[in-house]
C-alpha cells in the first residue's frame, strides 16, 4: 500500500480534466446515431426494429419525409445501423450531450427534395 | 428477554446501492428475523419477448443488468441456439469466453470496491475503481460500449477482436495483475478488514446446498459449484477448476471472489493462446420452435435463461432467474443471529444485484 | 455443446411425494418456473444435482389450487410467492407467505393469461406475423408527451 501511496503522491491526479482535455474514443465506441438523409428511402425498418422506440420516420407528403431520433431515449445498440438496407445510418463515437429538458435530445432530419433542410429548431432550446 | 424491534433497512441505505429492502426484527442488537422485499424497480422485461423478435431481443438480454450484461446475453443466445440447433463457430466461443471473463473480472473488481467502501475505506475504494477502469476501457476497445458490451447474437459474435489486440489485452492484463495483487493484499491482510469479516456471517456448506445458494456464496461455504464446468461456450477447451473456500464467512466469500479475478485472468491467457482462426458468426434461419434451459455462471452465481418458442418469430417464453433472486433465501439465514453492524457487511458479501432481481 | 436436460411430466397430485423422494436424493432445488399456455399455466420445477438437471412438469388450470413444497425446500418460498403475483395460481401453505405482497405491481396478476394472452402458434408455411401493432401505438403515444 505504501507504493500506492507514494506513486500517488508524484502521480497527480488519476482522473481527467474533462473539459480542458477531451477523453479519447475509441474507432467502435457506440456513441449516437447519425443519419444520411439523401440515401434515406424511408422503409422505417430502423424505427419498427429499435428496441427503445426511439426513431420515428413520416412520410408526410411524397415529397416531404422527416426522419427522427430521440437521443436520450436511443440506448446505442446500434441495431438500426445493422438492420438499414441502404447503410445510411453510422454509429459515431461521440456521446450525446447533456440536456436539460427532454425535448433537447430530439433531433429531426427533413427531406424535401435533393436539397437537404436540417430542422434543428427544437436543439438546445 | 428484550424487547422485539423492526428495523427497516433499505431501499434507501448508505452501503446498499441498490433498492432491496429488509425488516430487521432485533432483540437488542440482535437480529432473530429478517423479511425481504424486493420489487422496488421491476421492469417485466420477461414479457417483453412477445413484443420483439428473437433477434433483436438480444439487445434486450444485454440490457437486464450492467454488470452481467454480457452473462445474459450469451445465455439468451445459447439458449435460443439450442433450440434452433445452431453450431456456433468455434472463434466465437472463445470470444465469448473472453468477454465474459472480462465481464467478470470488472465486476469483481467493482464488489471489491463497493464492499470497502461499505465497511469505511473509500480511498481503498477508488483504488478499487481505478483498476476497474483499466478493464473497461479493454471492453471498449474489444466491443465498443464500455459496460454493455452489445456483441454477442444469436449464432455467433458481432465483432471479432484480431490477433494484435487479443494479445495486447493479454499484456495489459498480466501489467494489471501487479496492482491488482497490492490492492487485494490489503483485503486479505489488513487488520482492520479482518476485523470486520473473519468470523461474520458464517454459513455451513448444509445451508448453502439446501437453501440453493450459487456462485461465490455457495463455493466460499465450500460447496464446488461452479456452471463452467459443464462446459458452455469455450470453456470445455479450458482448464478451469471451480476456487473454493471454506471459511463460510464473508472473509472467505472475500478470498473467492479475489481469486476468481487472477483465475479469470488465467482463463482468459489460456484462451488467447488456444483460439484459432475462422469464421465468427453463422447466418440464423428459421424460427425457434422448442424450449430449452440454459446454465451459465454469472459473477453471481448460475443463471437461468429459459426459452420457449412456438414457431413464430416473437418467443412464447423467455424467464430468467438470477443468481440474487436464488441467493437471498441464504441471506435470511445468514442475517439471523447476527448484529445490526454487521448487516450492511453481509448484504455485500452477498453481492446482490437487484436490476437482475427485477427482470 | 449440448447439456442433457431431462423433462419429467408428473402428476400434480404427485408433486409433494416426487419432490421430497428427490430431496432425500440430495437434489437442490433450482427453480420454478410458470408458463402461460393457451388456457392453462405449465409448472417447470428444476432440481440439480451434480450437474446432472432434472425437470419435473405439470399443467394447472387457473383456478386450480397447487401444494407449495417449501415445507420440503425452505428456498422455494420466494418463486411460490413470485407465481402467486405474476400469474395468480394460488399456492397453499407457503412457509413465508407475502400475500400478493411480493411484487407491488400496478397491475393484479400481470403474466396471467387474461393479462397477455399467449399468441397463436403460426400456420406452418404461412408467412411470419406482421409486426404487432402495439409497437406503432406504443411509439405514438411514447412521443406525443415529449413535443409540448
Amino acid at each position: 500500500m505504501t507504493k500506492t501511496v507514494v506513486k500517488n503522491l508524484v502521480k497527480g491526479p488519476a482522473t481527467l480534466m474533462y473539459p480542458k482535455k477531451k477523453r479519447f474514443f475509441t474507432k467502435i465506441t457506440r456513441g449516437s446515431v447519425e443519419i444520411d438523409i439523401q440515401k434515406c428511402i424511408f422503409c422505417g425498418i430502423c424505427s419498427k426494429r429499435c428496441p427503445t422506440y426511439a426513431i420515428v420516420v413520416t412520410k408526410v407528403t411524397k415529397e416531404c419525409k422527416e426522419w427522427e431520433i430521440d437521443r436520450l431515449k436511443c440506448c446505442a445498440c446500434n441495431l438500426c445501423v445493422e438492420v438499414c438496407p441502404k447503410k445510411c445510418l453510422s454509429m459515431t463515437n461521440q456521446y450525446t450531450p447533456p440536456a436539460r429538458d427532454r425535448t433537447a435530445g430530439i433531433h429531426k432530419q427533413i427531406f424535401t427534395g435533393p436539397e437537404i433542410l436540417t430542422g434543428k429548431e427544437e436543439e438546445h432550446s | 428477554m428484550a424487547h422485539k424491534n423492526i428495523i427497516p433497512f433499505g431501499p434507501q441505505h448508505p452501503v446498499l446501492p441498490e433498492p432491496i429492502h429488509f425488516d430487521l426484527v432485533t432483540e437488542d442488537e440482535k437480529i432473530v428475523d429478517a423479511i425481504p422485499s424486493i420489487s422496488y424497480v421491476h421492469r417485466g422485461l420477461e414479457r417483453l419477448v412477445e413484443k420483439r423478435d428473437f433477434i433483436d431481443f438480444v439487445h434486450i438480454a444485454d440490457r437486464i443488468c450492467g454488470l452481467c450484461s454480457f452473462m445474459h446475453c450469451m445465455g439468451y443466445c445459447q439458449a435460443v441456439e439450442e433450440v434452433m440447433g445452431i453450431q456456433v463457430p468455434e472463434r466465437a466461443l472463445y470470444l465469448r469466453s473472453i468477454w465474459a471473463e472480462l465481464a467478470r473480472i470488472h465486476s469483481h473488481i467493482f464488489w471489491l470496491g463497493v464492499s470497502a467502501d461499505a465497511f469505511g475505506y473509500e480511498s481503498l475504494f477508488m483504488q478499487s475503481l481505478r483498476l476497474r477502469e483499466l478493464v473497461l476501457d479493454i471492453i471498449e476497445e474489444t466491443t465498443g460500449g464500455r459496460v454493455i458490451f452489445g456483441s454477442c447474437k444469436v449464432g455467433g459474435v458481432r465483432r471479432d477482436i484480431d490477433s494484435e489486440t487479443l494479445k495486447g489485452l493479454v499484456a495489459r492484463l498480466t501489467n494489471m495483475k501487479a496492482d491488482l495483487d497490492e490492492l487485494t493484499s490489503v483485503f486479505i491482510n489488513d487488520y482492520s478488514i479482518q476485523h470486520r469479516l473473519v468470523g461474520v456471517g458464517f454459513f455451513s456448506k448444509e445451508d448453502a446446498y439446501t437453501l440453493g445458494c450459487v456462485g461465490p456464496m455457495a463455493r466460499a461455504s465450500g460447496f464446488a459449484l461452479d456452471m463452467r464446468t459443464l462446459g458452455y461456450a469455450a470453456y470445455k477447451f479450458l482448464e478451469i477448476e471451480p476456487v473454493v473456500e471454506y471459511g463460510g464467512d464473508c472473509y472467505a466469500r472475500c478470498l473467492v471472489r479475489i481469486r476468481e479475478i487472477f483465475q479469470s485472468m488465467d482463463l482468459i491467457r489460456q484462451a488467447a493462446g488456444k483460439i484459432s482462426e475462422g469464421p465468427i458468426d453463422v447466418k440464423v434461419k428459421g424460427t425457434p420452435n422448442g424450449e430449452y434451459f440454459s446454465r451459465v455462471e454469472q459473477p453471481r452465481g448460475e443463471v437461468i435463461h429459459y426459452v420457449k418458442g412456438n414457431g413464430s418469430k416473437f418467443l412464447q417464453r423467455f424467464r430468467v432467474r438470477v443468481p440474487t433472486f436464488t441467493n437471498i433465501p441464504g441471506m435470511i439465514k445468514v442475517l439471523k443471529g447476527s448484529q445490526v453492524a454487521d448487516v450492511p457487511n453481509i448484504i455485500l458479501t452477498l453481492d446482490p444485484c437487484i436490476s437482475c432481481t427485477e427482470r | 455443446m449440448s447439456e442433457p436436460q431431462e423433462i419429467i411430466l408428473i402428476e400434480k397430485n404427485n408433486l409433494l411425494g416426487i419432490v421430497s423422494d428427490l430431496f432425500a436424493e440430495g437434489y437442490r432445488l433450482v427453480q420454478i418456473g410458470c408458463t402461460t399456455l393457451q388456457s392453462a399455466y405449465e409448472l417447470n420445477y428444476s432440481f440439480d444435482k451434480e450437474y446432472h438437471f432434472k425437470n419435473l412438469r405439470f399443467t394447472v388450470a387457473p383456478e386450480e389450487e397447487i401444494q407449495s413444497i417449501s415445507v420440503i425446500y425452505p428456498n422455494a418460498f420466494l418463486y411460490e410467492n413470485e407465481i402467486h403475483d405474476l400469474f395468480g395460481l394460488t399456492i397453499k401453505n407457503i412457509t413465508i407467505d407475502y400475500q400478493g405482497k411480493l411484487y407491488r405491481t400496478a397491475l393484479k396478476v400481470p403474466f396471467s393469461i387474461e393479462n397477455c394472452p399467449v399468441p397463436e402458434p403460426p400456420k406452418p408455411k404461412k408467412e411470419t406475423p406482421p409486426e404487432p401493432p402495439e409497437s406503432q401505438k406504443q411509439n405514438s403515444a411514447d412521443t406525443k408527451p415529449q413535443e409540448d
